[in-house]
């Protein structure tokens, strides 16, 4: 009986201690990841990597400011698209509708988020490469904006719903229509929480590579306008990391560096934000 | 207004009309058809992205039929087009994904939800979030760079010397490869499988396990035969949430699964995945057929993740709700 008590118990500690250990092995992969990047891209960001166009095979130097002002375009023009449809469906979903739109609305969106990245791609090619015959900065936009779209809307819809119901009635009880409570109590009690999801939503897009390798396409020097190719971040370092030249290497380190320290420096202030004020939806 | 009042004998449209006029000028109505449209707009293109697959594959669908499934020829000069070594590639590199990120993403929830105390179960919770937001071409850049080294000298030399009797671990040790795809991916859905595990573990009622504990059983007996078990079906549907993850991924996959389209029942064989040819071919196809092809291939990914999510978000809400509904018992 005490044998198999302590058997009991040993197995108990055991694998609660396996457990830790899981939890302990997977955190870990984070710090992993950031000091193999620190190590192997902090000695090649310099002041160039920021500036400079990159040079070609063999030549030193050279940097990704193409890639960077890229990413940035895409980024801007992709929220232009992508938050207001976001946002104002959020505001459909929370406030307008019930039943069986908000269902399909729903459903769409939620589908539309697990879509993988690459059939985005494929959709944005068929959609706005095809019609233009060219790779552009529009469509890469376009295919990162509906990346974007189901993450604003739903979360949008969260924190709305979030608002307690007597800010509502108050504002109706003074005489407010509708759109005016939403306008000036609704939204302005939930934006915080709206406006860090919708950072969240941006930093999960700015790493997306596989929708923009035939949509954005890439390209070595600089893309006036928005119907021309362009280089990003993402496909860069995935270009370079596939290639078979140690500068090159070292140049998409670098980039990695950069790209996953914003990534990363965006999702704890949204989080921190987040924690403060509202609590984090779940989506 | 008044004209309108006057001149129609039937009151009961009229005054439905005329709150709709109201409303209209007080901008209620207006607001709600913009925020419609915009609502609308996201229904129209998850409606468009179907048919464009669909549309966009039928060349290749009717020519092929169900044979593209089952041939495994990929000759984009002679026209001829097989899927079967993708398909293989990416059930492959998700299977050993799950078997690896499955008990360890299981054991971190469960160490999340049911020992660490609130605290650093909320810090570790955050890092693992933060996990969840690297992009996939970073963890292609360290799968490059790092696993493939070390699978090459290390592990992979290690398994045929140890487990070679199985046709699983033979052949030659390149690095790239199903193996290295999966250990990749397993790296990558970890964090999807904890985070909602923990959830589903939360929403566990406490009188379940405090019922177990009272009965004489150990911390560990509680919490796997009771605990889990309740939790089932909402781990089922964080790893089927899992597995939709990893059949789409694309980027790390292409980096490191060496891009061949062989069907071996080596792990350490080099392969291909759906995701990784589409990648790799799209922009570079020439000819409709070939086009038409890939896009099929599109389409088969979305239809399995489709259902994959599908199911996973019904097991994640069937526990949710036997948890509220015995909480409130």
């Amino acid at each position: 009986m005490i044998t198999r008590l302590r058997y009991r118990k040993f197995v108990s500690g055991f694998m609660l201690g396996m457990t830790g250990l899981a939890a302990f092995i997977t955190v870990s992969v984070l710090f992993f990841i950031l000091g193999y990047l620190v190590y192997h891209g902090g000695t090649s960001i310099n002041w160039n990597f920021f500036t400079k166009l990159p040079t070609p095979v063999g030549e030193a130097g050279g940097g990704m400011a193409n890639a960077i002002v890229g990413s940035a375009k895409l980024l801007f023009l992709a929220s232009l698209i992508g938050v207001p449809v976001g946002f104002l469906g959020g505001v459909y979903l929370a406030e307008f509708s019930g039943g069986a739109i908000a269902f399909v609305v729903r459903y769409a969106a939620d589908l539309l988020n697990g879509v993988p990245s690459i059939v985005i791609g494929i959709f944005a090619y068929a959609l706005v490469v095809l019609p233009f015959k060219h790779y552009s900065t529009l469509a890469g936009s376009f295919a990162l904006a509906l990346m974007m779209i189901p993450i604003t809307l739903r979360s949008t819809e969260q924190f709305l719903q979030a608002v307690p119901g007597s800010l509502r009635e108050g504002a109706m009880a003074l005489g407010a229509s509708k759109w005016k409570t939403i306008a000036s109590v609704i939204v302005p009690a939930a934006y915080r929480g709206i406006l860090t999801a919708i950072l969240l939503a941006l930093a999960r897009v700015a790493g997306e590579t596989a929708p923009l390798l035939f949509t954005a396409f890439g390209n070595r020097f600089w893309s006036p306008g928005w119907e021309q190719p362009t280089a990003s971040l993402p496909v860069m370092i995935y270009t370079y990391a596939i290639s078979p030249y140690d500068d090159w290497h070292r140049q998409a380190w670098a980039a990695g560096l950069v790209l996953l320290g914003l990534i990363l420096v965006v999702n704890i202030i949204a989080r921190a934000i987040l924690a403060r004020g509202v609590s984090i939806p779940r989506t | 207004m008044a004209a309108t009042t006057t001149t129609v004998p039937n009151a009961g449209p009229v005054s439905g009309s005329r709150s709709f006029l109201r409303k209209l000028r007080e901008g209620d109505e207006i607001a709600r058809i913009i925020t419609f449209l915009f609502a609308s707009t996201v229904v129209l293109v998850t409606i468009l992205l179907v048919f464009e697959l669909w549309h966009g594959s039928s060349l290749a669908r009717h020519k092929f039929g169900f044979g593209f499934f089952v041939t495994s020829v990929w000759d984009p000069i002679a026209g001829d087009f097989g899927a079967l070594p993708f398909i293989y590639g990416t059930l492959v590199t998700a299977l050993v994904s799950l078997a690896i990120a499955v008990p360890l993403g299981i054991g971190a929830a469960i160490f999340l939800a049911e020992l660490a105390p609130q605290k650093i179960s909320d810090t570790l919770q955050f890092f693992i979030d933060l996990l969840a937001a690297v992009p996939s071409v970073i963890y292609g850049l360290l799968g490059v760079f790092i696993i493939v080294p070390i699978m090459r000298e290390y592990i992979q030399p290690f398994l045929k010397s140890t487990l070679g009797f199985l046709p699983l671990f033979t052949g030659p040790a390149y690095g790239i490869g199903f193996f290295t795809a999966g250990i990749v991916l397993a790296i990558m859905v970890i964090p999807y499988i904890v985070s909602v595990s923990r959830e589903v573990l939360l929403s566990v009622p406490r009188d379940q396990r405090e019922a177990a504990l009272a009965l004489g059983s150990t911390r560990w007996e509680s919490t796997w035969k009771v605990v889990v078990p309740f939790a089932r079906t909402g781990i089922m549907g964080s790893i089927f949430l899992a597995l939709a993850r990893a059949l789409g991924e694309t980027m790390a996959v292409t980096m490191v699964i060496g891009n061949t389209p062989t069907i071996s029942a080596s792990l350490f064989s080099p392969g291909y995945s759906i995701a990784a040819v589409i990648a790799n071919e799209f922009s570079e196809a020439t000819g409709d057929l070939y086009v038409q092809s890939l896009i099929e291939l599109g389409l088969v990914l979305f239809i399995l993740t489709f259902v994959l999510n599908g199911l996973a978000r019904l097991l994640i809400i069937l526990t949710a709700q036997r948890g509220s509904e015995m909480g409130r018992t």
